[in-house]
């Protein structure tokens, strides 16, 4: 059996939790996944203006800070902290924590390759829309490949301490350990079917420990010292979940099947780069002592196409609040949105969309929120979006004036007028397999 | 009678682009059925109105007790286009639980 946590769900997320895995309890394999869909458009720009950045930042100090237990203790590390730059990540964990061997899994980035993949026919059509790459050709700003496990997997294989990929399936950061200890072959598709399902599992971090859960969510214990959920994976497929004893939070069928649920499709064609795994084949059972068991699970062979994730300059947007108290809160907020919008129409400006909430009303529910007659305040927020920088600009002037020009009772207006932001939109396509060369280069 | 979604599921919520997943689960499984008979994807796309421009589609998850549903066009563009507050949708398996469903007192207890 070998143990494999995750310490990050996203780049932001708590910054104790991979050190506590480590302090708290044994584990065998440590992942930390930093990638959202949108962050490599950020990566991309960084590494523009300074061509050793590029990459997750967090990474290596918290490398440095845990080095010393991880060879005391023989944990590796996997994480997709290399975002567009894994060679300059790589080189400064090496840096931070010379003792470390360090191999890093390249040929995600087909952004330097994009014309080349065009002139040879390959579309990578928008998979929501239909519409070829071609149309925002000149708008593109990262195009990456969503890599298995099985190059993870190599890289392990080099004897290195610490695997840093760019972008890979945040399942795939789980899985290759178990390719790696297990000798799980390409074609075993029930036992990648299931590390990928366990990959599934703690990709999102405590979410599957009990954060963000609503079964019964005010008894879960102890949620500041949360504790982050480990994989105790067997070579015939069968696996456990659980977390380090003493730690908060809580592991229980109502926790771990809200995140078996978290963001797939149809469930009996969970689509990733190493397989195609069927959730409805999932058999599991409460152990109690915070650890749920699954057996059963079932996959299918591989798509002959990977992901890809391409992200591209869309336009800009701005979203500006204001604030009333009642009486009549919600028809002063309500007033007010009529007041800027007909000032909007007067000054001629064209948007895509301009959207209006009434926070603390409807804004997150629309028409399922709960009644609420008479609230003692509404947050009126107002957000326009196009392709016109000038225009997004122009409406930022027009909703502070409305404090001294609209209805009574207008404040929460400190932070003075919002900022014109770029839209960086996300384009998801495909492409087919051998079409992306992959590579493992161990740092010297 | 009348009943509230939350009596005897739970759920929760997420995004890609412009979709938003709601994962609904049976509380007890032998629920599970009252979950299937009236949670259909016609009532879940009525529940949210004007926010889900999209169709509904529902899957099935009997060995969890289970529905995922996909709610397309639902999320005002998705991520980074998006100009609501729930953005990516978080909120959305809260406010299905609030969906009004007819369950006898049999089949409770």
């Amino acid at each position: 059996m070998i143990r494999i946590a995750n310490g990050q769900g996203f780049w932001g997320d708590w910054l104790e939790a991979p050190v506590r895995l480590i302090e708290q309890g044994p584990i065998d394999y440590l992942m930390l996944d930093y990638l959202a869909e949108v962050t490599m458009s950020i990566l991309q720009k960084q590494k523009a203006a300074d061509p050793a950045l590029g990459y997750a930042r967090d990474f290596p100090p918290l490398i440095a800070r845990i080095a010393d237990q991880m060879r005391e203790r023989g944990v590796k590390v996997l994480a997709n902290a290399g975002g567009v730059n894994p060679v300059s990540c790589a080189r400064e964990v090496r840096r931070v924590a010379p003792d470390l061997r360090v191999a890093v899994v390249l040929g995600d980035d087909i952004l330097p390759h994009l014309d080349n993949l065009l002139a040879a026919g390959h579309e990578m059509r928008n998979m929501d829309t239909g519409a070829p790459l071609s149309t925002i050709r000149d708008r593109i700003q990262s195009a990456n490949v969503y890599l298995g496990a099985f190059p993870i997997a190599e890289a392990l294989a080099t004897g290195a301490d610490v695997v840093v990929t760019g972008r890979c399936t945040d399942s795939a950061l789980a899985l290759a350990p178990m390719i790696h200890r297990f000798g799980w072959k390409e074609t075993d598709y029930d036992l990648l079917a299931a590390g990928t399902i366990a990959g599934h599992v703690i990709e999102c971090g405590a979410q599957a420990t009990g954060g963000n859960c609503q079964a019964d969510w005010q008894s879960i214990p102890d949620m500041a010292n949360i504790g982050y959920p480990i994989i105790e994976a067997e070579p015939d497929g069968a696996f456990a979940i659980t977390k380090h004893p003493g730690t908060g939070g809580r592991v229980d069928l109502a926790t771990i099947k809200e995140q078996l649920l978290y963001e797939i499709g149809d469930p009996e064609n969970y689509m990733m780069a190493d397989c195609v795994a069927d959730f409805t084949s999932i058999q599991i059972r409460d152990c109690g002592n915070d650890r749920v068991r699954f057996t059963g699970l079932r996959g299918r062979p591989r798509p002959d196409t990977l992901k890809v994730s391409i992200s591209y300059h869309y336009g800009w947007k701005a979203i500006g609040t204001l604030v009333y108290s009642a009486p009549d809160a919600l028809q002063k907020a309500r007033a007010a949105d009529a007041i800027v919008r007909e000032r909007l129409r007067q000054l001629g400006l064209a948007f895509d969309r301009i959207h209006t909430e009434f926070f603390g009303v409807n804004a997150c529910h629309g028409p399922a929120a709960v009644p609420c007659p008479g609230p003692p305040e509404v947050e009126l927020r107002i957000g326009v979006r196009g392709e016109d920088r000038k225009a997004v600009e122009r409406f930022t002037r027009e909703l502070v004036p409305l404090v001294l020009s609209g209805p009574p009772t207008g404040t929460g207006y400190g932070e003075g007028r919002p900022k014109a932001r770029e839209i960086v939109a996300y384009w998801p396509a495909l492409l087919p397999r051998d079409a992306v060369k992959t590579r493992v280069e161990v740092i010297k | 009678m009348k009943i509230p979604l939350s009596r005897v599921a739970h759920a929760r919520s997420g995004d890609k682009g412009d979709l938003s997943n709601i994962g609904v689960i049976a509380h007890e499984e032998r629920w599970y059925p009252i979950l299937v008979r009236e949670v259909t994807a016609e009532r879940v796309k009525a529940h949210f109105g004007e926010l889900v421009r999209g169709r509904v589609e529902r899957f099935l998850l009997p060995n969890l007790g289970a529905l995922n549903f996909l709610l397309y066009e639902a999320l005002d563009g998705g991520g980074t286009l998006s100009l609501r507050v729930d953005a990516q949708g978080k909120t959305f398996g809260a406010a299905l639980l609030r969906l009004e469903i007819d369950a006898e007192d049999t089949e409770l207890s």
